[in-house]
């Protein structure tokens, strides 16, 4: 097995500020944005959203929190039992721009249990998708709307994201079952 | 975990794991849809050979907001009153396809029986079984605690160094062994108390403090009192003289209550026998958590039905 990594530290702030961008952009502003980071890393970079976003436009107020998908999987009765991360929602998501943030768009099904989530809890006006990684391979017909770097992939490799705030170091990389990069 | 049958063989990091999902739960509780597709097209069987109200209804709740079937099955009115055998009930059971069974049943081991026989593949939990456990009641008892303690930072944290008093009728009690096992895992320190008549034979490998005057445990300062009920179904011999004399030595009257400290939790499993054992206004006081037990109790048997039903079979 061996890992090349594709982006460095420095990659995915850059990516992640071009994303915060983008984001205002296509909301015309700050105005009813919630972020909502899909745990684990996910959380930690739709944190980073909303903060270059506050950078971006000083004086905003936008809502980062989280979004727990556990228990809409469609695996659940095929894979050992998953403990739950945390929900962290606004009082009311009615109306609201929400973006959710994962950090590896793959088979699009996290996403899927992400929209069925977020149907219990309102009724967003928009809901749009940041992943960090796009490696494709889509079972869904789900896309993203912001994207930090396409990334395409074989089946059989994996994609490992780092961040600081959970694995203490951080980089993308690109991991092959074959043994060559 | 396959079944939940007791709290005796329950870790310290599975109870909190469990407690932390019952938070996950108590949330969606709060919501709009109070609905999750978790254990959607799963069979769920409340097995109850013994009466009960807010067991069988918080066991139903719980698993209908997650989606599961629910099957209700009471002894009486059932071929059990003919005379069928727990292991021709539990096959039935198995032909129909049931994914979790939860037992009720006056005899301790029956849940223990049902899980390891081989009669069923379905997840067993223990909904209480004669004088043995109810190990979901302890859950939500600590649960309970766990949230007045420390309210939205209750995640992650265990009981150390909670002191508890637990009062009553310890011997006929299946609530009071779980909470006492539960408890110990937790850290928490436990005081029994009861008359000499209500302990059972040997506490000495019990992780517990043994006290039989009410008034030097509540001059002891406890963070936790519960009351329990004075089972008058299971009172087959001489335990106390009078029930006017149990309440004035053993019961949580007014007087008491007032000498407790402010912010000591009142607690009761239900069903109470009010000014027998616990008095109205200490039912009814802010410092009472009986009616959060059983709003929590629902939380509790959601994290339960999840850990044991949501996973691949056989985990």
């Amino acid at each position: 097995m061996s890992a090349r990594i594709v982006l460095q530290e420095a990659d995915i702030a850059r990516a992640l500020t071009r994303i915060s961008h983008e984001i205002l952009e296509s909301n015309r502003g700050t105005q009813n944005l919630v972020i909502l980071g899909i745990p684990t890393r996910g959380v930690t970079l739709g944190r980073r959203i909303a903060a270059n976003i506050a950078r971006i436009e000083p004086g905003s107020d936008v809502f980062a929190g989280s979004l727990d998908v556990t228990m809409y999987r469609d695996d659940l009765s095929h894979t050992r039992t998953r403990t739950p991360g945390r929900t962290e929602v606004p009082a009311s998501i009615d109306g609201a721009t929400v973006v959710l943030v994962d950090d590896v768009l793959f088979s699009g099904r996290t996403i899927r249990a992400a929209l069925d989530a977020l149907n219990d809890i309102g009724r967003p006006r928009i809901v749009r998708l940041a992943a960090l990684v796009d490696r494709g391979h889509r079972e869904l017909p789900i896309r993203a709307d912001f994207v930090g770097k396409n990334l395409p992939s074989a089946l059989d490799e994996r994609i490992n994201v780092h961040v600081r705030e959970v694995d203490g170091d951080e980089y993308v990389s690109i991991e092959s079952a074959r043994g060559e990069a | 975990m396959r079944h939940l049958l007791s709290t005796k063989d329950l870790r310290r990091d599975q109870a909190i794991e469990l407690l932390d999902i019952a938070e996950d739960m108590a949330q969606v509780q709060g919501r709009e849809v109070k609905k999750l597709p978790t254990l959607r097209g799963k069979t769920v069987v409340n097995l109850f050979f013994e009466d009960s109200t807010r067991t069988r209804i918080s066991f139903e709740a719980a698993a209908k907001r997650l989606s599961a079937d629910v099957i209700n099955f009471s002894a009486k009115g059932s071929s059990v009153s003919k005379g069928e055998s727990l292991k021709d009930t539990a096959q039935t059971l198995q032909a129909m396809g049931a994914d979790g069974v939860v037992i009720r049943h006056s005899a301790s081991g029956a849940p223990f029986t049902l899980a390891t026989s081989g009669w069923i593949s379905a997840g067993v939990v223990n909904a209480g079984d004669g004088m043995h456990e109810h190990p979901t009641q302890a859950l939500l008892d600590a649960f309970t605690m766990r949230r007045r303690l420390h309210g939205a930072a209750s995640r992650g944290k265990a009981l150390d160094g909670v002191a508890v008093t637990i009062v009553g009728d310890i011997l006929h009690s299946r609530v009071a062994r779980s909470n006492v096992w539960l408890l110990a895992t937790l850290g928490a320190e436990v005081t029994l108390v009861a008359p000499p008549t209500l302990l059972p034979v040997d506490t000495s490998t019990w992780p517990v403090q043994l006290e039989y005057d009410l008034d030097a445990a509540i001059d002891g300062l406890p963070d936790v009192i519960m009351m329990l009920r004075i089972q008058s179904e299971r009172m087959n011999a001489a335990f106390f003289p009078t029930e006017r004399e149990y309440a004035r030595t053993w019961g949580l009257d007014d007087e008491r209550l007032a000498r407790l400290p402010a912010d000591t939790i009142v607690m009761h499993p239900g069903p109470m026998n009010r000014g027998l054992e616990i008095s109205a206004a200490a039912a009814d006081s802010p410092q009472s958590t009986v009616r959060e037990q059983v709003a929590n109790g629902v939380s509790v048997r959601m994290a339960a039905l999840y850990l044991l039903l949501a996973g691949e079979e056989g985990d």
